[in-house]
């Protein structure tokens, strides 16, 4: 008995902890409907602050309360900075473009954060009151952890009176409902924006200077921190406060009995509760469908490619299939990569581009791929690239049968859980996937060890893969695809099946994903989890929304640009972060509908049609 | 026989009777218009007949065959097309492009990945965007129409499958008064010419009175009255229910 | 109608043959460095210091075989795909004579098979993972530190002079946490057969949920506890550890705890008493320590880590691997360096000719306070070639290449 109740008491500290960091996200994302993929940079930066502040006080209770606080406050003006000078700007391009955006500051905050305070974990030295600890039933519990299980629901009270009892909550929570009724009750709409920005970002500051007494400032916080508050976000439901609190609740509760019942499981859990949660309800445990986030004037009619265009191609292709014969060997290994990063990256267009369900896992389909050719070893090569096509493709189409009824943020995230739950299997499944260490000694037939052979093989393969998806997204199928995603309703009121619909985009993109992750195997000559990583997935993402979602030249161009630029300044600075970052966020703000985007629009003034 | 025969409808929404007792038919080559104040549960028939609502009680027929709580896709096959009283087309495709989707599903062509769809059907969707005085439109991308076009639109997209019965909510909204004579007439000629069932509503008096084969009066999930236009007119209990409305609505 | 080769070949020819006339001269010999400098930058920065004033130190004494060496260092992001790429630019473009780095197992497991299939010379720095020289070993990998079966077979010559026998395990959740644990285990049942591990806890490497850990481990009321977890999982956990009191008449034996990269950061919280690995880089007098110790401070204003004696001493096993062979051509480094013997800071070291594993050891001591400070107190240096298995065993461990 005495067991359950200190695991209890643990979990609900934990619970605190995750509430915290939580309840900045979805307060900023109900208004502003912003991913804010920085949130855990902003945690990290009030750990940071945090452990600045608290070093330079005396160790006793008041002055650690006040250093927090402080701490809170530091944190909400550089939020309120961040989003005067960016997010301002790009509030009203297209769903998820922001998320691409607080990604740039993710990888510029991690070599500023460096550069000031260093590469080693900052702790952050205990006084005695922090260390002490009561007796509970024989077992020793820790007052500090004991203080932060009140910490949760304080916040969550503070913020209900706020929301509910000023007129700046009330304008807020009207906000949450219809954006356009607020800016028509004559409310200035930047102020309030900005004003709740600050808001989100000084608890995620309070969420990293509370967790100081547990764990030690340090590089690794951003990625931990902003992976379990999407997930605590999302269980609650996007939005929702009360929401949230629920979800950190069940999230830190089965944490806790997780490690003492099954250890191993601690890797997935909260994927795993947030998958079950959103096959059960699509919004999470409080959330509210959510409103289309497309709105209906944006008109991106697909247009046949103008000739200038098609003559352009013809003249890269050209220069591609030429390749061999001119360049160095370590050139044609970029543009083998980035060949297949062109078809991995249309892949995931297929889904979210015409399909309209953006993904935060695809490296899902990519790893099933890559692990499908790793674990056939011995097959040949035009065997086991078609099965990895195949597997791919069978699997997407097996899970697709949840995803497609979910919509927005919460089909992203569980296309999250379920890369999650692949990555863990191929993580931890050592005895046949090698665990981290990955399968090594893929070898590529004689034929194709040549490498001007074998990227002859990448071009026919991912430019014939690309060109056969654009054909379906022109044809009858890819129209019926985006009628579905264009007006659900009235592509059912015109007998499209909307969901099988769905499925079919979803299937595609696997599938092709797969075959890009197939030979990337062969390319690389083994297999390893990071191809999985929540890391890979976020790079599709970049090259796709980096090229735009409105045609199939978008993810040519966003993978073409982003693994050219990642490469370059991976080789050229150790400050690759900063500037891939900066590079990031000021094509973001130059060109809101992707690169590729932005030339058709360019392309169509100069020559109206 | 009756192309739609509905019977005993009734819809409930949380607490409140959206649709209470509701019975009624069409027959081929009538139009039938349903009126009633806002609220009063002229849409939630639509969605039921339509599919995209189930009702709690009652049975819907088309022709001989029992549709009720059937999916807006199995409904559709079956003949019915239908608009919407908010809007809903494709607004990342042309005009053209919008009709020729309805008509690819029609022709169930819908799984093929070969050849590009903006060659499909190519001349039966200039020929509907003729009808419906969409020519000169037919390169637009639908986003960007006027309202009323995108009425007319839906009217096309609903009438390429070649429907035996049309769901109309609200079609002249946002056009001018000429223009919905012109499409109601145009509507009724195909009622006429195909044996064309036609269940509408709608706000304009002038439309319903000059269209209208029959009418239904709804009131707040009930009906109150059916009949012709004159008999409608005369009808005592339609008058208070809308000059009633009116009264209070001055009288406050 | 030309032919591709040709055309490569020919132009292959014009472009590389006044490098090779420059190369047997006076151009230095050049060594593809490739490390997680962005994703590990607490390891690796001290790490490139060491082997910055290594190089400078080689090249100030005249270099080796009388040509300079010159590192090209490249940033793998903490990816193997990553390293793969950038050892194909390395080799391809840079024209190194070898290749060396790695700090995580699976990017040094990436550059092992590279290796193999490009046939280059790859000397792993600081990765522990067994693989990189038993199962997956081959005739041009090297490997440096310490693996992990040597990590662990030095604590458990002192676990197994402990009374306890009721243990439980906790390791972050990836091979090097597995193949540690499955180690340490193995080879303390073999000396003391009444032991007994009751619990296993692995949680998520980088992100150990320690108070549940932490009363999970309480609950099963060990003797004693094996630690495997580092960095700022390590920190967590012995916050917790302390606050709840697990430590308490309990020994800890714990897997590079000692370095100063992960002992520094525990603090005044340091708990004393764990046997660990480590580097107790003040306290060792050795004249090889000092000077290094000495000159390192001197030139970088703070004090060295493991990571640094991992860079200094890859540069000083690559020179005598050089010099053994006599040059840079790979199939002779691959045979040459075998059997090669090295200083570093802190001990001599050897590069075995059967599995290509160094003989270099580590310190093993206890944790300690002074002067509010983590130190290690009651070490003793011991020798690699010690805890190795014997040649039998290795050859069954690492197959025939």
């Amino acid at each position: 008995m005495d067991v359950v109740l200190l695991q209890l008491l643990t979990g609900l500290s934990g619970a605190s902890s995750l509430f915290l960091v939580a309840a900045g996200l979805t307060v900023i994302f109900g208004v502003t409907r912003v991913v804010n993929f920085s949130h855990g940079s902003l945690c990290m930066l009030g750990a940071y602050i945090g452990w600045t502040i608290l070093t330079h006080l005396p160790r006793d209770p008041a002055w650690f309360v006040a250093g927090v606080l402080l701490t809170a406050a530091a944190t909400g003006l550089i939020g309120m900075a961040l989003e005067m000078t960016l997010l301002r700007r790009v509030y009203r391009a297209p769903e998820l473009f922001q998320l691409l955006a607080t990604f740039g500051v993710v990888l510029m905050v991690q070599d500023i954060t460096q550069w000031i305070w260093g590469a080693e974990d900052l702790p952050l030295p205990r006084g005695r009151w922090l260390r002490g600890g009561v007796e509970i039933l024989g077992g020793r519990f820790p007052i500090y952890d004991l203080a932060l299980i009140g910490v949760g629901p304080l916040v969550l009270g503070l913020l209900w009176l706020l929301f509910t009892r000023t007129r700046w909550g009330t304008l807020v929570r009207a906000a949450t409902f219809d954006r356009e009724m607020v800016s028509a009750l004559g409310v200035d709409q930047r102020m309030l924006f900005t004003s709740v920005f600050a808001l989100g970002a000084a608890l995620a500051g309070l969420g990293g200077a509370l967790g100081l007494p547990q764990a030690s400032a340090n590089l690794n916080i951003d990625l931990t921190v902003i992976t379990d508050a999407f997930v605590v976000v999302v269980v609650g439901g996007l939005g929702s406060l009360v929401g949230a609190f629920l979800a950190s609740i069940l999230i830190g509760v089965l944490q806790a009995f997780g490690v003492l019942l099954l250890p191993q499981a601690t890797l997935v859990l909260a994927f795993l509760v947030m998958a079950v949660v959103l096959v059960l309800r699509p919004n999470g445990l409080l959330g509210k469908a959510q409103a289309t986030a497309r709105s209906a004037s944006i008109a991106c009619l697909v247009r046949p490619a103008p000739t200038a265009l098609k003559l352009f191609a013809m003249a890269a292709l050209l220069v591609a299939i030429t390749a061999p014969f001119w360049t160095e060997p370590f050139l044609l290994s970029v543009l083998t990569e980035a060949l297949i990063s062109i078809l991995f990256a249309a892949s995931l267009h297929v889904m979210m581009g015409p399909g309209g369900m953006p993904s935060f896992g695809h490296a899902a389909w990519f790893g099933i791929g890559a692990y499908t050719v790793g674990l056939l070893v011995g097959a040949p090569l035009p065997l086991a690239l078609p099965l990895a096509l195949l597997v791919a493709g069978l699997i997407a189409a097996a899970f697709g049968l949840f995803v497609v009824r979910l919509s927005g943020v919460y089909l992203a995230m569980l296309t999250l859980a379920f890369a999650q739950i692949v990555w863990a299997i191929a993580f931890q499944g050592v005895s046949f996937t090698g665990g981290d260490n990955g399968l090594l000694g893929i070898r590529r037939p004689g034929w194709a060890l040549d490498a001007g052979n074998f990227y002859w093989l990448t071009l026919g393969v991912c430019l014939g893969g690309t060109l056969l998806l654009r054909r379906i997204l022109y044809a009858p199928l890819g129209y019926a695809i985006r009628a579905a995603r264009d007006s659900a309703v009235r592509a059912e009121a015109i007998g499209l099946p909307t969901n099988r619909l769905r499925l079919a985009a979803f299937t595609l993109a696997g599938a092709a994903a797969g075959l890009s992750g197939g030979l990337f195997s062969y390319a690389k000559g083994s297999v390893f989890p990071t191809y999985i990583s929540i890391g890979h997935s976020v790079d599709a993402l970049l090259m796709v929304l980096l090229g735009g979602v409105d045609s199939i030249s978008g993810p040519i161009v966003g993978a073409l640009a982003y693994t050219g630029l990642y490469d370059m300044l991976l080789r050229a600075t150790s400050l690759w972060r900063l500037v891939l970052g900066a590079t990031i966020v000021v094509l973001v703000v130059a060109f809101p509908e992707g690169i590729a985007g932005a030339s058709q629009r360019l392309w169509h003034r100069v020559r109206p049609t | 026989m009756s192309v739609l025969a509905v019977s005993g409808l009734q819809k409930n929404f949380g607490g409140v009777r959206a649709v209470d007792d509701v019975s009624f038919s069409v027959a081929a080559g009538e139009m039938l218009a349903l009126i009633g104040p806002n609220g009063a549960g002229k849409t939630t028939c639509f969605n039921m007949v339509g599919g995209q609502l189930a009702p709690d009680h009652g049975a819907i027929h088309l022709a001989a065959q029992n549709v009720t709580g059937l999916a807006p896709r199995q409904i559709w096959r079956l003949g019915v097309g239908r608009t919407f009283q908010i809007t809903a087309t494709f607004a990342s495709m042309t005009v053209r492009e919008n009709v020729q989707m309805a008509l690819i599903s029609h022709h169930r062509g819908l799984w093929r990945i070969v050849r590009a769809a903006r060659f499909s059907h190519v001349a039966e969707a200039s020929d509907l965007l003729g009808q419906l005085g969409l020519d000169d439109q037919a390169d637009r991308a639908a986003g960007l129409l006027a309202y009323g076009d995108l009425k007319r639109l839906e009217l096309a997209m609903a009438l390429a499958s070649r429907p035996t019965l049309l769901l109309m909510d609200e079609p002249t909204a946002g056009m001018a008064p000429t223009e919905r004579m012109a499409l109601m007439a145009l509507t009724r000629r195909l009622a006429t010419e195909r044996g064309l069932a036609v269940l509408f509503t709608e706000h304009d008096m002038d439309v319903v009175f000059g269209v209208a084969d029959r009418i239904l009066v709804l009131d707040r999930g009930r009906l109150i009255a059916e009949g012709s236009g004159t008999e409608i007119r005369a009808n005592p209990q339609v008058r208070a229910v809308y000059l009633g409305t009116g009264a209070t609505s001055g009288g406050h | 109608m030309l032919n591709r080769r040709t055309l490569l070949a020919a132009s292959a020819a014009s472009l590389a043959a006044p490098k090779i006339l420059r190369a047997q001269s006076s151009t230095p010999i050049r060594i593809g460095e490739i490390n997680s400098y962005t994703a590990a930058p607490a390891f690796t920065l001290p790490y490139r210091s060491g082997w910055e004033m290594a190089v400078d130190e080689v090249n100030a004494k005249g270099g080796v075989l009388g040509r300079k060496i010159e590192i090209i260092s490249r940033d793998d992001a903490g990816t193997p795909q990553n390293a793969i790429r950038l050892a194909g630019e390395l080799v391809g473009d840079q024209k190194v004579d070898m290749l060396a780095g790695g700090y995580l197992s699976n990017v040094g497991l990436a550059l092992t098979d590279y290796a193999l299939q490009n046939k280059r010379l790859f000397i792993a720095g600081e990765p522990l993972s067994d693989a990189l020289v038993w199962s997956n070993g081959n005739r041009y990998t090297y490997r440096l530190r310490p693996s992990t079966y040597m990590q662990a077979a030095m604590l458990v010559e002192d676990a197994a002079k402990l009374p306890a026998k009721r243990w439980v395990t906790v390791a972050p959740n990836y091979e090097y946490g597995q193949s540690a644990v499955k180690w340490f285990k193995l080879l303390l049942k073999a000396k003391r057969p009444d032991v007994e591990f009751v619990t296993d806890q692995l949680p998520p490497l980088g992100k150990i949920d320690a108070a549940a850990t932490v009363q999970a481990l309480a609950e099963a009321k060990p003797d004693a506890i094996f630690n495997v977890t580092f960095g700022g999982d390590l920190t967590n956990f012995v916050r917790q550890g302390n606050t709840r009191g697990l430590f308490e008449n309990r020994a800890v034996v714990s897997v590079l705890t000692g370095e100063p990269e992960y002992l520094d950061p525990l603090g005044e919280e340091t708990p004393e008493g764990w046997i660990v690995t480590g580097y107790p880089w003040a306290a060792v007098q050795t004249p090889a320590n000092k000077s290094f110790t000495d000159a390192y401070q001197a030139r970088f204003k703070t004090a060295p880590r493991m990571g640094s004696v991992v860079g200094y001493a890859l540069v000083q096993s690559i020179v005598a691997g050089l010099t053994a062979t006599g040059g840079t051509e790979t199939e002779k480094m691959a045979d040459g360096f075998g059997g090669a013997t090295f200083e570093t800071p802190i001990g001599r070291a050897s590069w075995r000719k059967i599995d290509h594993q160094s003989t270099l050891g580590a310190f093993v001591g206890k944790t300690a306070l002074k002067d509010n400070k983590p130190v290690m107190v009651d070490w003793r240096y011991v020798d690699g070639a010690s805890v190795l298995p014997d040649d039998a065993e290795v050859r069954k461990l690492r197959p025939a290449t």
